[in-house]
C-alpha cells in the first residue's frame, strides 16, 4: 500500500456540494489493492457520484462479501455504515437490512466471483424482489485474490496469465438481469470515468434494484496481451450504447437534448438517456436482450445504461411492509404481544 | 494548433520546478541542504551551501531571501519554508570544515588578478580563482575583509565572529591581501601588469539630502549620512546619539540605522517614509523587527527643511502627502514639524569611482555606473570586470556572490584565451529516488505544520548590549518541524508515456488534483479541461506525447504539486517515477572541467 496517507493540502480549492461537503469528505483510508487496480478507479468514480448526488454519508450503508472488490467499501465514505458479510451473502444481508430500514441507501459492492459464483442465487432473488439498492459488480474476469483462476465472467477462449484457455462460457450479468426482470441494468468501464460517473449517479437515484456491471481490470492477473478484460482490450471493444447525464448534478459529459429520453427519478430530477443506435430502446426488454446477445457474439462490450424500468414496485411496495424503520417503532408496535400472536395463528387455522 | 509536447530534456524545464533554486541568484541547492540538515549532516549542508553562495553563515542572517517568496510551500499553505533561517542552522551547527575547503595549489598558474575591495563580490572571485592557481591580490582601504557587510550591517544582526570566520576562510586559500591600501588609480593598477582587474568596491557612499537648513547652525554635526554613520558605529567611533532621532528613508538601511540609534540611547526613534506602507522598500521581517523595538513609522511624509533655532537643530519640517492608489502621484496637503536631536539620512546609496580615470577605455553611464555586461560582468575594457554593488548599484549580498562567480568564469576564460561570451552550461542529472516498492530516499509525507517563528532576545538585553545578536537559534524541535515543511521540489515527477495504461490511478490519488488525461488541444482548451483548473497560474503545463491506448495526453500543472510521490506509488507500470534533479550552476572550476583549453 502507499507509504503515506493522501494528505489534505490547505491551498487546494475544494468545491462544496449542496450539503456543504467536499469530495474529500466522501473518501476513506488508503487502498491496499494493487497499484493500478481498476477497483480503485471505480471507487474514485463512486466517490465522485456520491458527492455529486449530495448523499449524506451517514445515510448510506456499504455492504460487501469477500474478494478484492469486497475490500473496496473500506476505501470510500469513511463515515457511512458498513457490513462486510461472508462470501456471496451480501445480497441477503442487504435485503434484510432494507426490510428493517427503508430510509437508508444500500450500496453493495461485489465482484464477478462473489456475485456470479458463490453468490449467484442470492443475487437472482434480490433482483426478483426489486430490493431498493445499488448492486455493483467490479468485473475483471479473474479470481485475483487467489492468484488468477478464471471467474464466471471469463470469456470463452480467453487466456489466463499462465496461458491456459478458458473452456467454459461466461455469465453475462446484464443478460441475467434482463431474464430475471431487473429494473435497472448498466455497464461501465473503470477507465472511463466521464461515462461511469453519470451511470452511478443514475443507479443511486433508481427506485429499485440497480445492477451495475463495471469492467474493472485486474492489473496483476488479467491485463496481459491475450486478456479480454484488460485496459487495452476493453478500450478496443467498448461500444457506448447509451450516453447519459443526470441534469441536476455537475457532470463532465454533455448530452444533447435531441433524440434523448428523460426518465424522472424519485429523488428529484431526472436521468437523460440518449440512445446512440437509432433503433435502440432502453425500455424494451426483448429488444435489449437481442441487442446484447448480438454484440456479445461479436466480442463487443456494450456499455451505458442498457435497460431501465421505473414503473415496477420495489420490495416494500409489493409487500406493504412498514414505512417506518423498525428501530423507530415503539416496542408495543414492534412486538404486539402474545394475544396478537395467538390471533394471527388462529387466522391460519 | 495543438499543445506542444513538453521537452523535458531541456534542464530548464525541471529547473523551473525548483522555485527556490531558480529564484536564488547564486542557485543554491536548497532542498538538498535542507535534507542534509534533516540527516544531521550539518558539515555537508554547510559545504553544499558554500559551493554556490560562499557565505552561508552571513547570508543565513542577512540575505534578502528571493527564494522565500518563490517557495512553493507559500502557495500550498500560508508561509514559505524558512529557507534563510535553515541556512543559518547549517552554518551554526557545522563543525570545523577547514580541511575540506579548497586551497590554492603550490604551483600557481602564472596569471595575476587584482580585486578592488574586500567585500562579498571580490571574495567570491578569489574563492573561485585561487584554487585554479591564480594569484589574487585583494586591495581594501579598511583594515579588515567584508566591505559593507562589516561597515554597514550592525553586529546585532551579523555577529563579527561569523563575518571573520567566513571571510578568513577565503583569504586562507592563499590570497595576497593588501588591507589599508585603497586603490587611488585604476591606470596605476593596470600598469602593474595584472591579467585582469575585478572591481568589487561596492556602492560606498550614502546619499546626502540637500534641503534648506542642511548646513545651518550645528546641523552638519547632527545630521548623519547612513553608511558613514553605521561604519562609525561599527568601528567604535560613535557611541551615543540624541534622545529623539529621526531616520529619513524606509529601506533596510533605514531599519539598521533606526535600530542602531535605539541602542545608542535614542528612545524616541521615528522612521519617516514618503510612500504608504505597502510600498516600503524594507524587507517585511526587518520592518517588523524595527517595530518590535518600539520604532515609530511615519509614512506619507516628505522632508521639506531642517529646522534650526538658535544655532541648534530642533527638528525636521515635513510635507504631509496624499497619494493616489498606485502611489505614483502625490500632492502636499499640509506641513508638520517633527522634533529631533539627531537626523540620520537613509535615502539611498551612490556609486563612486573617482579613482577610475575616464580615458582608459572604461565607459560609464550618465548615472555614474559603469557599462557592464550583465552576463559576463565585463566592462568596455576587456581586462576589467565589475561585480556586486559596483556593477549595477545597491543590491543584496547574494547578488554580489552571483556576480563574483560569473566574473571569475570570465576572467578564467580570458586568461585561457577563451571568449568571455562562452558560458559553461548548467550540469543537470535526474536520478530515480526509488529505494523499494513505495519507499523513497526522501521523506515524502506532507507535514501541515506552520512556519516556525524565530525566537528573539528580549528587548531589555538588546538595548543594554549593542552587539548582542537579536535573533536566537531555532530549537532542535523547531528545526525538525521546519525541515519537514520543505516539499522536496527537486524530486521531480518523471513520466514515461509509452508505459501508461491510462488506469487513472495517479489522477485519483493526487492530493492536489494536478494531473489530467485528456484529448490534445490548444493550450486554452487543455487548461479548461484540467482536473483542478489553475487559479490564475500562467505557468506552462507539462504535456506528454500521445498515450499508447487512446492517443490522449497526460497533463500536469506543476503549480501546487507537493512531490509526495503517490502518483508513482499507485502507478502499476512505473510510468511515473520520482527522480531528483541535481542541478549545478558552474563556477570557474566546473567551467574549466567542461571545456579544457
Amino acid at each position: 500500500m502507499p507509504s503515506i496517507t493522501k494528505p489534505l493540502i490547505p491551498a487546494v480549492r475544494r468545491e462544496r456540494n449542496a450539503l456543504g461537503l467536499t469530495i474529500r469528505d466522501y473518501e476513506g483510508p488508503m487502498s491496499t489493492l494493487c497499484a493500478g487496480c481498476g477497483h480503485d478507479s471505480t471507487t474514485a468514480a463512486l466517490v465522485q457520484a456520491l458527492w455529486q448526488s449530495n448523499l449524506e454519508p451517514h445515510r448510506v450503508v456499504k455492504l460487501s462479501g469477500i474478494g478484492c472488490s469486497s475490500k473496496t467499501p473500506t476505501y470510500f465514505l469513511r463515515s457511512a455504515h458498513g457490513f462486510n458479510s461472508v462470501h456471496g451473502r451480501m445480497a441477503p444481508i442487504a435485503t434484510g437490512a432494507n426490510a428493517a430500514n427503508r430510509d437508508l441507501l444500500y450500496l453493495g459492492i461485489s465482484g464477478d466471483g462473489d456475485a456470479l459464483s458463490i453468490g449467484l442465487g442470492h443475487l437472482c432473488h434480490a433482483v426478483r424482489r426489486n430490493v431498493r439498492m445499488v448492486y455493483l459488480i467490479e468485473n475483471n474476469g479473474v479470481y485475483g485474490l487467489t492468484k488468477g483462476q478464471f471467474s464466471p465472467t471469463a470469456d470463452l477462449g480467453s487466456l489466463s496469465h499462465r496461458g491456459e484457455h478458458n473452456l467454459v462460457p461466461p455469465i453475462d450479468p446484464m443478460l441475467l438481469g434482463l431474464s430475471l426482470g431487473a429494473t435497472f441494468l448498466a455497464r461501465g468501464f473503470s477507465g472511463d470515468k466521464a461515462h461511469l460517473v453519470p451511470i452511478l449517479e443514475a443507479a443511486l437515484a433508481h427506485r429499485g434494484f440497480a445492477l451495475v456491471d463495471v469492467i474493472s481490470p485486474c492489473v496483476q492477473f488479467n491485463n496481459h496481451a491475450a486478456s479480454t478484460k484488460s485496459y487495452a482490450a476493453t478500450r478496443a471493444h467498448e461500444l457506448h450504447v447509451t450516453d447519459l447525464a443526470v441534469p441536476h448534478a455537475p457532470v463532465t459529459a454533455t448530452i444533447p437534448t435531441e433524440g434523448a429520453v428523460d426518465v424522472p427519478m424519485p429523488g428529484g430530477g431526472s436521468v437523460r438517456l440518449r440512445a446512440l443506435p437509432a433503433d435502440y430502446d432502453p425500455t424494451d426488454r426483448r429488444s435489449v436482450s437481442a441487442f446484447l446477445h448480438e454484440h456479445a457474439g461479436r466480442g463487443e462490450v456494450p456499455t451505458g445504461l442498457l435497460f431501465l424500468d421505473e414503473s415496477v414496485p420495489d420490495m416494500h411496495e409489493r409487500s406493504g411492509s412498514s414505512r417506518v424503520p423498525l428501530n423507530q417503532l415503539a416496542f408495543d408496535e414492534l412486538c404486539p404481544g402474545a394475544d396478537a400472536l395467538d390471533a394471527l395463528q388462529a387466522a391460519y387455522r | 494548433m495543438v499543445v506542444q509536447r513538453t521537452d523535458v530534456t531541456d534542464p530548464a524545464w525541471y529547473a523551473r520546478v525548483v522555485d527556490c533554486q531558480w529564484a536564488c541568484p547564486a542557485h543554491t541547492d536548497v532542498p538538498q541542504y535542507i535534507r542534509l540538515i534533516g540527516q544531521g549532516r550539518y558539515d555537508e549542508a554547510y559545504l553544499l551551501n558554500r559551493e554556490s553562495n560562499v557565505f552561508p553563515g552571513i547570508l543565513g542572517r542577512t540575505c534578502d531571501r528571493p527564494c522565500e517568496p518563490a517557495c512553493r510551500r507559500g502557495r500550498v499553505d500560508a508561509d514559505p519554508v524558512a529557507i534563510c533561517r535553515l541556512k543559518r542552522v547549517a552554518a551554526d551547527l557545522c563543525g570545523d570544515v577547514t580541511d575540506r575547503l579548497p586551497r590554492a595549489p603550490r604551483e600557481r598558474n602564472g596569471h595575476r588578478v587584482a580585486a578592488v575591495g574586500a567585500g562579498p563580490a571580490s571574495l567570491t572571485v578569489a574563492n573561485d580563482l585561487l584554487p585554479l592557481g591564480y594569484e589574487v591580490t585583494i586591495f581594501d582601504g579598511s583594515g579588515a575583509a567584508g566591505g559593507l557587510m562589516r561597515s554597514s550591517i550592525p553586529a546585532f544582526r551579523l555577529p563579527v565572529e561569523v563575518l571573520d570566520t567566513e571571510t578568513a576562510a577565503v583569504l586562507a586559500m592563499g590570497a595576497d591581501v593588501r588591507f589599508g591600501q585603497p586603490v587611488s588609480s585604476m591606470a596605476g593598477l593596470l600598469a602593474d601588469g595584472y591579467d585582469a582587474v575585478f572591481v568589487g568596491s561596492g556602492a560606498p557612499r550614502g546619499k546626502d539630502l540637500e534641503i534648506p537648513g542642511r548646513h545651518e547652525g550645528d546641523a552638519d554635526a547632527r545630521v548623519h549620512v547612513s553608511l558613514d554613520w553605521l561604519a562609525s558605529v561599527a568601528f567604535g567611533h560613535t557611541t551615543t546619539i540624541g534622545r529623539r532621532v529621526v531616520v529619513l528613508g524606509v529601506g533596510n538601511t533605514a531599519m539598521d540605522c533606526s535600530r542602531t540609534a535605539r541602542r545608542l540611547g535614542g528612545d524616541d526613534v521615528t522612521v519617516v517614509a514618503r510612500r504608504p506602507r505597502a510600498f516600503f522598500r524594507a524587507s517585511p521581517w526587518e520592518l517588523q523587527d524595527a517595530v518590535d523595538e518600539g520604532i515609530a513609522i511615519l509614512s506619507e511624509r516628505a522632508p521639506r527643511r531642517f529646522v534650526v533655532e538658535g544655532g541648534h537643530l530642533v527638528g525636521v519640517e515635513l510635507d504631509v502627502l496624499e497619494w493616489d492608489a498606485t502611489a505614483v502621484h502625490s500632492e502636499v496637503v499640509g506641513t508638520e514639524l517633527l522634533p529631533a536631536d539627531d537626523v540620520v539620512l537613509a535615502v539611498g546609496q551612490e556609486n563612486a569611482f573617482p579613482w577610475i580615470e575616464r580615458d582608459i577605455g572604461i565607459a560609464f553611464h550618465q548615472s555614474g555606473l559603469p557599462e557592464v555586461d550583465p552576463v559576463t560582468m565585463a566592462s568596455t575594457r576587456p581586462d576589467v570586470f565589475f561585480g556586486g554593488d559596483a556593477a549595477f548599484g545597491p543590491q543584496n549580498i547574494v547578488w554580489a556572490v552571483a556576480h563574483g562567480h560569473e566574473a571569475a568564469i570570465s576572467i578564467d576564460n580570458r586568461c585561457r584565451g577563451v571568449p568571455v561570451s562562452t558560458r559553461p552550461p548548467p550540469r543537470a542529472s535526474l536520478t530515480s529516488q526509488k529505494v523499494s516498492i513505495n519507499q523513497w530516499s526522501y521523506a515524502n509525507d506532507f507535514n501541515p505544520v506552520g512556519r516556525q517563528e524565530t525566537p528573539h532576545v528580549d528587548l531589555a538585553r538588546r538595548f543594554a548590549e549593542l552587539h548582542v545578536e537579536v535573533e536566537l537559534d531555532f530549537t532542535p524541535a523547531q528545526i525538525e518541524r521546519e525541515i519537514q515543511r520543505c516539499l522536496n521540489c527537486d524530486v521531480q515527477t518523471r513520466f514515461s508515456e509509452r508505459l501508461c495504461v491510462e488506469c487513472d490511478a495517479c489522477i485519483d490519488v493526487c492530493p492536489v488534483g494536478c494531473l489530467t488525461i485528456t484529448e490534445d488541444g490548444t493550450d486554452d482548451e487543455v487548461r479548461a479541461r484540467l482536473t483542478v483548473p489553475p487559479a490564475g497560474s500562467t505557468e506552462p503545463l507539462y504535456v506528454s506525447g500521445p498515450l499508447p491506448q487512446t492517443g490522449r495526453v497526460m497533463v500536469k500543472d506543476e503549480d501546487l504539486c507537493v512531490h509526495c510521490g503517490l502518483c508513482a506509488e499507485r502507478c502499476p507500470t512505473a510510468a511515473w517515477d520520482m527522480a531528483r534533479l541535481h542541478l549545478v550552476h558552474p563556477t570557474a572550476a566546473a567551467a574549466r572541467a567542461a571545456a579544457p583549453a
